[in-house]
């Protein structure tokens, strides 16, 4: 079963978001990387790019499927995990961890008030 | 099987010297390649692989034994309508009067074969109830974009320059959203309803955000999921209310032969996948042709996409195929495919997962195996398909359901066929539950097993030379 960690934002989409400050780190969820399979390839955006919400950001690409990644917040980014380019299954063994994808700095962050708790992820998750 | 020596690559057989032909005497003594001017000259060998005849006969004879097509087997492959290529078409497209000719030479010296594409344009633009066609783009994909780029010179025309959006549902082949972006045009989802086909009130509410910018809609009739979009002219209506214009997928015309006409619906412009529904070769056996069809009025955007006139051999072959079928049984068709989709369904539905349990039209979608306690997922299935002689179905796509397996028979297949399909799947379905491991490690029987499509994607290894270098890193 999906593991849900309490006390992110996540967003229909299945992106999270994991507050620290004012920056926001991004990842997908453990739900999707299971939905996706073994992620071969993540397309990532660079350091200091804008992104919005609603609109995607990059892509993920598994043996199954490319799926897009869409922003759950905007901001600039600040930091991208690199560790991707080399090593997509991180994203599979460790989602919410080594497996985040950007981090950035939020610049709206009453945005989050329309992202899901784990609770209610978990209740959109079981009626997918 | 592989015969082990004549199954390796042509470059592990190759020795130096070795050649299967016999050049006559050298007549230009005198001259030497190095005479050539350095420009022309190769810098380094060619590094050809050098074989005697016999070898390379015995080397490719082998590997078409590796090879399975429609001609082998049942080819159940979900929205490609695997149809099989009757061998009349190919006796017609072979004749010299078709096969001699140039391209280049004058109009009046090939009127026979300026009267093939005629004919073929206008049975096309009966079948699909639309004005003319051009046979020009070279397959679906190609026809998407060639219909694109004639839904924005209509708009351009007019001086309507705002409208760059596309809207697509969710349920859509890749190739849609694809199209529109080459075409520079972008893409605006629509979602499905619960019972697959498009939600117009998000349509609505979508038409109504994106006023005045919208250029078309695409759609697929049936969609992906094989079920009947019931709501299209209420769509055209919307759109064309909107001032955009109705584009049709026809890469599942099939089941609509004889029933319906997409320019009865309200579509513009449309594209026909003539190696799908027109029994012309499919896939790697290609090529294809997607002459795209649009509504009166539109004739003047039609654009040159490619070189003369497409790909004639596959348009006399489809034209062949009508033909030979003609006006009353081309209407068997559609019907044909859709009783053949349903009787699989039914009977395989109690051990797959049918997500939407309705009516299908030529093709539907499973969710996997109805027991997922096992572990063995749509992979699974597709891998065990191949030690039973099958063609696997289109796996995990649409991505609406995250096991989708697909499966399209086309109407050519015999009752005993499709029986015989069924059983292997129920079959699959009972060593799921008795023995998942040995499923979850097929195929077995094949020349090559389970391939690990991790590493291929990661690490793909496509020439001789990449492979030479792998061994030398892991030695």
């Amino acid at each position: 079963m999906a593991k849900i960690e309490p006390g992110l934002y996540y967003s229909e989409s299945h992106e999270y978001v994991r507050v620290e400050g004012n920056i926001g780190i991004i990842g997908i969820s453990d739900y999707a990387q299971h939905a996706l399979g073994n992620v071969v390839y993540v397309d990532m955006p660079e350091t200091d790019d804008e992104i919005t919400a609603g609109e995607d950001f990059g892509a993920v690409e598994s043996v199954k499927a490319a799926s897009d990644l869409i922003a759950p917040v905007s901001g600039t980014v600040v930091e991208v995990n690199e560790a991707l380019e080399d090593q997509p299954e991180l994203i599979n063994q460790d989602a919410y961890g080594e497996g985040w994808i950007i981090k950035v700095e939020l610049s709206d962050k009453s945005e989050l008030d329309a992202l899901m708790d784990g609770a209610a992820y978990e209740e959109h998750c079981n009626n997918e | 099987m592989n015969n082990r020596l004549y199954g390796n690559l042509i470059f592990e057989l190759s020795h130096p010297g070795r050649k299967g032909y016999s050049l006559p005497a050298n007549q230009f003594g005198s001259f030497s390649t190095s005479q050539l001017p350095e420009t022309l000259l190769r810098k380094k060998d060619a590094e050809l692989p050098e074989c005697d005849e016999l070898t390379v006969v015995r080397h490719y004879t082998n590997l078409s034994h590796n090879n399975f097509g429609v001609n082998d087997g049942f080819y159940p492959l979900g929205s490609c309508t695997m149809k099989y290529n009757p061998v009349i078409n190919e006796e017609i497209a072979a004749r010299p009067e078709f096969t001699a000719i140039h391209p280049l030479q004058p109009e009046y010296t090939c009127e026979g074969s300026s009267a093939v594409a005629a004919e073929l344009r206008r049975m096309l633009s009966e079948i699909t109830g639309l004005a003319d066609f051009t046979l020009n783009p070279m397959a679906g994909a190609h026809g998407e974009l060639t219909g694109l780029m004639i839904i924005r010179s209509y708009h351009e025309s007019r001086g309507d320059n705002a409208r760059t959006k596309v809207i697509i549902p969710d349920s859509a082949h890749g190739t849609n959203p694809a199209s529109a972006a080459v075409c520079g045009l972008e893409v605006v989802e629509v979602k499905s309803l619960a019972d697959g086909t498009v939600d117009v009130d998000d349509l609505r509410r979508l038409v109504a955000e994106n006023q005045g910018t919208i250029a078309a809609m695409m759609m697929t009739n049936p969609n992906t999921l094989g079920l009947f979009e019931r709501s299209i002219p209420e769509i055209a209506e919307l759109i064309h209310a909107e001032g955009g214009l109705m584009y049709y997928d026809g890469a599942n015309l099939n089941p609509m032969l004889g029933a319906c006409r997409p320019g009865d619906m309200g579509f513009d412009v449309m594209h026909i996948n003539l190696h799908k529904t027109f029994s012309t070769p499919h896939g790697g056996g290609g090529p294809g042709s997607g002459p795209v069809g649009v509504r009166s009025g539109l004739e003047q955007f039609f654009p040159t996409v490619g070189a003369f006139n497409g790909n004639f051999g596959v348009y006399i072959k489809a034209l062949v195929y009508i033909l030979t079928i003609g006006r009353e049984n081309i209407k068997m068709v559609g019907p044909l495919a859709t009783l053949n989709a349903n009787y699989i369904k039914e009977r395989l539905k109690d051990v797959y997962e049918l997500p939407i349990d309705s009516v299908c039209k030529h093709e539907f979608v499973f969710n996997g195996l109805k027991d997922k306690s096992t572990g063995v997922t749509t992979m699974d299935v597709a891998k065990r398909l191949l030690d039973y002689g099958y063609h696997a179905p289109t796996i995990y796509f649409p991505l609406l359901f995250h096991e989708s397996l697909m499966i399209e028979p086309t109407e050519n297949e015999s009752k005993e066929t499709i029986d015989g399909f069924i059983e292997v799947m129920r079959c699959i379905a009972e060593e799921a539950k008795e023995d998942p491991e040995m499923v979850k490690s097929a195929p077995h029987t094949t020349p090559i097993g389970r391939v690990d499509d991790v590493l291929a994607a990661k690490h793909p290894v496509v020439t001789y030379k990449q492979l030479i270098s792998c061994a030398d890193t892991n030695a």
